[in-house]
């Protein structure tokens, strides 16, 4: 039994927090909580610089050629430090779709700018609120120009290009779309977390093109999301995590009725109940990991399975750990509003807790009845 | 990352499992035979082939093997259908107790005969007055020339009626502070002046006895530890009870309710196919997979010959209230049928039902939720302890409860 990350794999862990401890401390999320930039740019060059965005793209394309243990590593560290980056997006998604589905032409266009960091990608599906399925999508191509909106699109203010789902003759699909057409129009999304962005997109006969098979958009998009959720999974776990060790330390150093608070019950089991769902969330964010790693038939039970335990973890860690703080918890001068914020934003990207436990039951029953 | 065994543990499996296909229990062989003396037929055969308590040293009659190995046997182990074991307690904690504090002597005397189910061992640590708070335990010990004299009651003692030993934690000095006035000794559970009542459960079971202690004489000789250092001992105990005990067990798990929402309707259609249904199986899945790799995890230290982490500690905290939860679950998607329990008519023979009964003692046994919270806000998370009133208090002192 060998159900543990390799000692090159630790090495890179703790290389990755003590860069991420000196170039990603609160303070710098802080600056983009309360500025009006919409990442940290400097902390993005260091992360291209490091070679995290390109660990998964091949070196024929300018990449690492490391696995997904390695992205997965890297995932949980960026989530324990809310870096307020375009990693997910331009990572879990743009470039897996590109690896999976790109025309040897596609990788070649955009890998290695992926790579070295001069292109940002981002995924553009939703239409407005509510569920999005594939009978919902609007946004239309014809003659290869797309049109529709989309919003909000995480990343879709700084991104170059976006992979966008729009209904082609053969129902939805996935189109690469470069943001810096005329026919795109962006607008910034003011929503619950400030320190990753958001966009409105406005496309209109924008150009597009067709990524993987005509009307397989929506069996990409489930796949991309299936790989995707699973380091966005890592991320919740390193954020819940976080929340916690915020939670304990205040605990410890706040004295109520002659004592620390972190000696009464109440908020001790409190503490055990963070550290029991963080727990179970990162050992089955240790499967998905290996199902993602190994290309397993199980990648959708684990991916969802991660998914479910990781976002329940982050949320009950999250709300917690304010509850900890008391009324100090709920001023903006403390940082419990970070994990709270983006505990929710990556709760309902990809689709949120019920969508996922139903993937996972229904992927069973697949599995099952196979 | 994998799941596979190194080269030296896929042997150690392969042997295990070769030696299991050829010497487990036929049925013709257990027929007949009551559950102590299948067990003991059991337990017999594999000491007399070196199979029996694997981790212990081979001249206490084990293996020698390592924890990963032991983990392996119990996997292969539980792959055959063997006579349920009444030595758990004996094996899994007054063993390891006697190994760190008796003598040589005794430990020659004892332990193989524990080892190879010739003798049956049982804890009596919990009393009516002392159970969260064990060594609030008031049983008395007086000493007289070379023996100790006790009187007083334990209490939740698995398998008294048919152990020939016992471990025993008892307060030799009530006037010390309540930690400090413990000692700890083995006894003869034949000794005059034990009588044991079975307690019988919510469940309809007894799996656990009062013993009352009447003039009953133990011989210094047994004492374990020093006098006053009875706690200490039963640390060693306690660590070892956490890691037996593990994560509950029982019958009821994801499949089975999975499958039972497959057969029954709720409304007019397959239960399974209503999200309300699909959610809290989903729930339960992923605390079921997430103990699963956590152990796994652990497993894994064990490999490469490591200490697992404290993220085990969670499996009984877990794993006993989802138990319960399933199990309620189960019962309401049978609707009134659920109430039915009798094994010719329940489904699955009425696991359900008797998971509903039973699940309650695992949440207490062994630690309650509320202790086991405790042990890891302590132990894992480096929290305080909880103010203690009757601290550096004189047993004799410290207020109790109703009676």
């Amino acid at each position: 039994m060998n159900f543990e990350f390799s000692e090159e794999q630790n090495m890179l862990r703790e290389q990755a927090q003590g860069f991420l401890k000196d170039h990603c401390p609160t303070a710098a999320v802080r600056t983009i909580l309360d500025g009006d930039e919409p990442f940290d740019r400097n902390l993005w060059r260091s992360v291209v610089d490091m070679g995290w965005v390109a660990t998964t793209i091949p070196e024929e394309f300018d990449g690492l050629g490391l696995g997904y243990l390695e992205l997965s590593v890297i995932a949980e560290e960026l989530g324990r430090v809310f870096a307020p980056l375009p990693f997910s997006s331009s990572v879990y998604l743009a470039t897996e779709a590109l690896l999976g589905w790109g025309s040897r032409q596609q990788k070649e266009a955009w890998l290695p700018k992926l790579a070295n960091g001069t292109a940002i990608g981002c995924f553009a599906v939703a239409e407005g609120g509510g569920h999005t399925t594939a009978g919902s999508i609007q946004a239309t191509v014809a003659d290869g120009a797309l049109s529709g909106r989309k919003t909000p699109v995480t990343d879709g203010d700084i991104a170059d290009f976006a992979i966008v789902i729009a209904n082609g003759r053969a129902g939805p699909s996935a189109w690469i779309v470069a943001l810096d057409d005329d026919g795109v129009t962006r607008s910034p999304v003011a929503t619950l977390d400030p320190t990753r962005s958001h966009a409105s997109i406005e496309l209109r006969g924008v150009r597009a093109e067709l990524l993987g098979q005509e009307g397989e958009g929506w069996s990409l998009l489930e796949q991309v999301y299936n790989r995707a959720a699973v380091l966005f999974a890592w991320e919740q776990v390193g954020g819940a995590e976080t929340a916690l060790q915020m939670a304990k330390e205040y605990a410890l150093g706040r004295f109520a009725f002659g004592r620390p608070i972190a000696s009464y019950q109440a908020i001790k089991h409190k503490l055990v109940n963070m550290y029991v769902k963080n727990t179970l969330a990162r050992s089955n964010c240790y499967y998905g990991s290996w199902a993602l790693s190994t290309g397993a038939p199980d990648l959708p039970i684990a991916a969802a399975a991660a998914r479910v335990a990781a976002i329940q973890a982050y949320h009950f860690a999250a709300k917690e750990n304010i509850q900890t703080h008391g009324g100090m918890g709920f001023t903006w001068e403390f940082d419990c509003q970070i994990p709270y914020r983006r505990s929710r934003l990556l709760a309902v990207n990809l689709g949120s807790e019920a969508v996922w436990q139903e993937k996972l039951i229904a992927a069973i029953e697949t599995s099952r009845a196979a | 990352m994998d799941f596979k065994d190194t080269p030296e543990e896929a042997a150690f499996r392969e042997q295990a499992r070769q030696w299991l296909q050829a010497n487990a229990p036929t049925q013709e062989e257990l027929a007949g035979l009551d559950a102590i003396s299948a067990a003991k037929l059991w337990q017999k055969r594999k000491y007399d082939a070196g199979w029996a308590c694997i981790t212990w040293p081979k001249e206490h009659g084990g293996r020698g093997a390592t924890p990963m190995e032991n983990v392996i046997w119990g996997q292969e182990e539980a792959r055959v259908n063997t006579p349920d074991s009444v030595f758990a307690i004996g094996h899994g904690m007054c063993g390891p107790t006697m190994m760190a504090w008796a003598t040589e002597d005794q430990n020659k005397r004892y332990l193989p005969r524990l080892a190879s189910g010739e003798e049956i061992w049982c804890q009596l640590f919990s009393e009516p007055a002392g159970g969260s708070d064990l060594a609030a335990l008031r049983t008395r010990a007086v000493r007289d020339g070379d023996e100790w004299v006790i009187n007083g009651q334990k209490i939740w003692t698995s398998g008294a009626h048919f152990s020939d030993f016992g471990i025993i934690v008892l307060r030799t000095d009530p006037e010390a502070p309540k930690h400090q006035g413990l000692s700890y000794f083995f006894l003869d559970m034949k000794s005059p002046g034990i009588e044991i009542k079975p307690i019988k459960q919510i469940s309809g079971a007894a799996n656990f006895n009062e013993v009352y202690f009447t003039d009953v004489r133990v011989p210094d000789a047994q004492r374990l530890g020093a006098v006053g250092q009875g706690w200490q001992v039963a640390l060693t105990t306690l660590m070892n009870e956490r890691a037996a005990i593990g994560s509950g067990g029982g019958g009821v798990n994801f499949d089975s309710v999975f499958e039972l929402a497959q057969a029954v309707n709720l409304g007019d259609r397959p239960a399974i196919e209503d999200s309300g249904v699909r959610r809290r199986l989903a729930d339960w899945y992923v605390q079921e997979a997430g103990l699963k790799y956590t152990g796994y995890r652990s497993m894994s230290a064990l490999s490469r010959g490591e200490t697992p982490g404290p993220e085990n500690s969670i499996g009984k905290l877990v794993g006993a209230p989802k138990l319960q939860d399933m199990a309620t679950f189960a019962l309401d998607l049978l609707e009134s049928g659920g109430a039915i329990w009798d094994p010719e008519l329940s489904e699955k023979a009425g696991l359900f039902q008797a998971t509903y009964m039973s699940s309650p003692g695992l949440r207490i046994a062994g630690g309650t939720d509320e202790i086991m919270a405790n042990i890891i806000a302590e132990r894992v998370l480096g929290l305080p302890q909880d103010v203690r009133v009757d601290k550096g208090i004189p047993f004799n002192k410290i207020p109790t409860s109703n009676s």
